[in-house]
């Protein structure tokens, strides 16, 4: 009989049913779509954080001090110490290897631009551009092209295997040269593949492949500094802690937290006579930032979750409201108050449940839509939020319904039936 | 007593005769929101709420862009002012620049010279203005800032090369020598961990160089910064204005982002509230088709009808919209408090869009079940059927 009163109830009120089962599936879409936008925001966000540069830096550890004004360097350009460019695949090999996006070498080197008037001394910077590195079975494609994303070309990259180079904007303007020129360096005829534009120091410039720096300066695998792009977690007091003074446990949950601190802690570990720090302009204001927008985005969840459990228990309060002279004829035949709220319960279960599965998928989709439109990267949803997207979704139904469905049980069945109150 | 009451019941009935023919419409509405007082606070509350968030969400989005250009001008200069012939600015740039900027943003001076300690190595040195670099720079970790002549705030791999011995220390210049003090530790992670920073007048008297760069974090958006930028380069014709192209690319897609993610925010949160809205209000008019069939079956028309659900639709919308917009305009401000630490400024631009919306979505709420019940017979209705 109760399993009847709930079929036939789904079967003849189809109308109401549909319109507190679309409040239920929306509801929910909704709910899901913000979770899995505000679970996902913080990484999204960084990755974009990363546009602004790098935020570690390795230099070797016994390195001279630096003594460059407006990116020219001062000193003799042997002096000092080198990292070993043979090291560099181990960046890839630390723990937090899936939070490091990219990282390019850099080398300055000096050298005399050959020209009809004379010869030109200028700075050669050797680097990356989007070269494959692989360790062990990772594989990274990496440069100035995903490290520094405002680096502009005018022209083509040059290949990193190549003898190509980019010559800033500013030196290309005053040599009137374009790509595809010729220009002598040091007594190397080498080809311009493109003009690069900065708004820094670069633009001065010349840029090419790291190969042929070390091949000016007469050291092989040598590299003066690499700049390292990760995914951190804002700074707090903890991520400030010399590592050094932390006892086991504690130094674990350090070294396992992608603190820029302790990614450069390790970085430093894995390059031997190396030196990281995190760039602080860059480091310090990306928590800050992050830790914004994320508190921002889930504050808009959480007035997003209470939107729609309103909706949610707005809607059901109708539907029950709706159907008084029901329950008044229930009464009048001798139902209970337990009996009759229990087919309350049970239908709104069942709304619940159906509500909840589809309006799960949908906010599956519609995160990925979010996801796709803004971002350009994908917004998958956890399988683990099912389980929990359905209990609130339960919850919040039965919520949404026990006043409603108290009241009409306390209604007196005369009045109920004729349809008045 | 039967003399009084009938006695008083003309004096209704005289009342009501001399009193306009508006007053019944308005006693219906009136009346229909105190008898069921449950019920109509039930959809004003929904509608308050409807109306709040949306006002909140609204005002962060406005908001969000200004709030967020805050948190990026800690990321220090976005206009670095460079003299074009690499030599120094004129002595008046600042206060050229000053009054370029009017307050929207801070700057800092720089003029550098490579020196010698006293085993003579070669080392930056940096004249500036401390208290601008401090507003600027705010990454700067620094142990003590420099508050006397003589007082230089050291880099962390400077440091060892210039006072391995003790506080003081000698540094030479085209055959001029300066004694400082070291008074505190800079680190940066970058260039300025091996530099050494005087005070401007401190450098000046040493080295007889003027700063050849200004560091400009300008406030606005993008567009605002290109104008600041060009008016910069108007002001002192000598510099070249460049853009930190890193900065002000990487601050435009994250508030881009941001932005959009809001706005996809927003537009559900505003549908799923008006959907409680309407299925609240629904409800509420479609309880009503007693009074409806009524009013039908003594001859009301068609138009007054609509017109009667209607005004009160709209009255509903109105009222909620406008109690909605002030408790919205405080979440939004708790929100900005709590998360940027600032306040946020209502925007009585947003009410007339909440305003609008609003009545929009009572009056859809309540033509609906009204044109659905139109098409039925008033004695179907009073039968309860």
């Amino acid at each position: 009989m109760f399993l009847r009163l709930v079929y036939e109830s789904f079967r003849r009120q189809k109308r109401r049913k549909l319109l507190a089962g679309a409040a239920i599936t929306l509801g929910v879409t909704v709910a899901t779509a913000m979770i899995a936008v505000a679970t996902d925001i913080g990484d999204k966000i960084n990755r974009e954080l990363r546009t602004i540069g790098a935020n570690i830096l390795i230099t070797p550890e016994e390195d001279t001090l630096d003594v460059e004004i407006g990116g020219v360097d001062l000193k003799p350009p042997s002096d000092g110490a080198f990292l070993n460019e043979a090291d560099l695949p181990k960046i890839k090999g630390t723990f937090w290897h899936n939070n490091i996006t990219g990282f390019a070498p850099m080398l300055p080197v000096k050298v005399a631009l050959d020209r009809d008037s004379g010869s030109e001394n200028l700075t050669l910077l050797g680097t990356y551009f989007a070269r494959k590195i692989s360790f062990g079975k990772e594989e990274l494609v990496t440069g100035v092209r995903s490290t520094h994303p405002w680096w502009k070309v005018s022209g083509a990259w040059p290949d990193d295997g190549s003898r190509d180079i980019l010559l800033g904007e500013r030196l290309a303007a005053r040599l009137s040269a374009k790509p595809g020129d010729e220009v002598a360096l040091s007594g190397k005829k080498l080809r311009v593949s493109g003009i690069l534009s900065t708004g820094g120091v670069e633009d001065d410039q010349i840029v090419g492949p790291i190969a042929l720096a070390q091949e000016v300066l007469g050291k092989p695998g040598a590299v003066r500094r690499v700049y390292v792009s990760a995914l951190t977690k804002p700074e707090d007091a903890f991520a400030r802690r010399d590592p050094k003074s932390m006892s086991g446990a504690i130094y674990d949950r350090w070294y396992c937290s992608p603190y820029p601190q302790s990614i450069a802690f390790q970085l430093q570990e894995a390059i031997p006579h190396s030196h990281a720090e995190q760039i602080r302009q860059v480091a310090q204001n990306e928590g800050a930032v992050l830790t914004r927008i994320e508190g921002l985005i889930f504050l808009v969840t959480l007035a997003a979750l209470f939107a729609s459990a309103l909706a949610v228990s707005a809607a059901m309060a109708t539907a029950i409201f709706e159907r008084r002279a029901e329950v008044g004829l229930m009464k009048a035949l001798g139902a209970g108050k337990i009996a009759i709220a229990s087919v309350f319960f049970a239908e709104a279960t069942l709304l619940a449940l159906i509500g909840g599965v589809v309006g799960f998928a949908a906010g599956g989709v519609l995160a990925r839509q979010i996801g796709r439109s803004v971002f350009n990267s994908q917004i998958a949803i956890a399988p683990v939020l099912l389980p929990v997207i359905m209990a609130i979704a339960i919850a919040v139904t039965f919520a949404g319904s026990a006043a409603a469905i108290r009241k009409a049980v306390r209604l007196d069945p005369v009045f109920a039936l004729r349809g008045e109150l | 007593v039967n003399a009084e009451t009938s006695h008083s019941a003309r004096q209704v009935v005289a009342g009501r005769e001399q009193s306009p023919h508006t007053s019944m419409f308005l006693r219906m509405l009136w009346r229909a929101a105190v008898l069921r007082r449950g019920r109509a606070a039930s959809a004003l509350l929904a509608m308050v709420v409807a109306a709040a968030v949306a006002t909140a969400m609204l005002t962060l989005y406005a908001d969000v862009q200004a709030k967020l250009e805050r948190e990026f001008r800690n990321y220090g200069a976005n206009i670095v002012l460079v003299s074009r012939d690499g030599a120094s600015l004129p002595s008046d740039a600042l206060s050229r620049v000053e009054s370029v900027l009017a307050g929207r943003g801070v700057l800092a001076p720089f003029a550098l010279v490579v020196a010698r300690t006293s085993d003579g190595q070669p080392i930056v040195v940096a004249g500036t203005d401390f208290n601008r670099v401090r507003q600027l720079d705010r990454w700067w970790s620094v142990s003590n800032w420099p508050s006397a002549p003589q007082l230089a705030l050291v880099g962390v791999r400077a440091f060892p090369v210039v006072s391995a011995k003790g506080q003081g220390f000698d540094l030479s210049f085209q055959g001029r020598t300066i004694h400082l003090v070291s008074a505190g530790i800079v680190q940066t992670g970058a260039a300025e961990d091996s530099r050494v920073f005087l005070s401007l007048p401190d450098f000046a008297s040493w080295t007889g160089v003027q700063p050849s760069s200004i560091e400009v974090a300008a406030t606005g958006s993008p567009q605002e910064i290109t104008a600041i930028l060009q008016q910069l380069e108007q002001a002192i014709p000598a510099a070249e204005g460049r853009p930190v192209r890193q900065i002000m690319e990487g601050e435009a897609r994250v508030l881009g982002k941001t932005r959009a993610t809001l706005l996809a925010a927003t537009a559900l949160i505003i549908l799923t509230a008006a959907l409680c809205v309407l299925s609240t209000l629904m409800g509420w008019v479609f309880d009503r088709r007693r009074d409806f069939a009524i009013m039908k079956a003594l001859g009301a028309s068609g138009r007054l009808l609509n017109s009667f659900f209607a005004v009160e639709a709209a009255a509903l919308g109105a009222t909620g919209a406008v109690i909605g917009f002030v408790l919205g305009i405080g979440i939004a401000a708790w929100i900005g408090r709590v998360n940027f630490h600032a306040s946020v400024v209502p925007r009585f631009s947003v009410l007339p869009f909440v305003l609008a919306g609003s009545i929009l979505v009572t009056l859809l709420s309540a033509i609906l079940p009204i044109s659905m019940l139109r098409r039925v017979q008033p004695a179907v209705i009073l039968r309860g059927e």
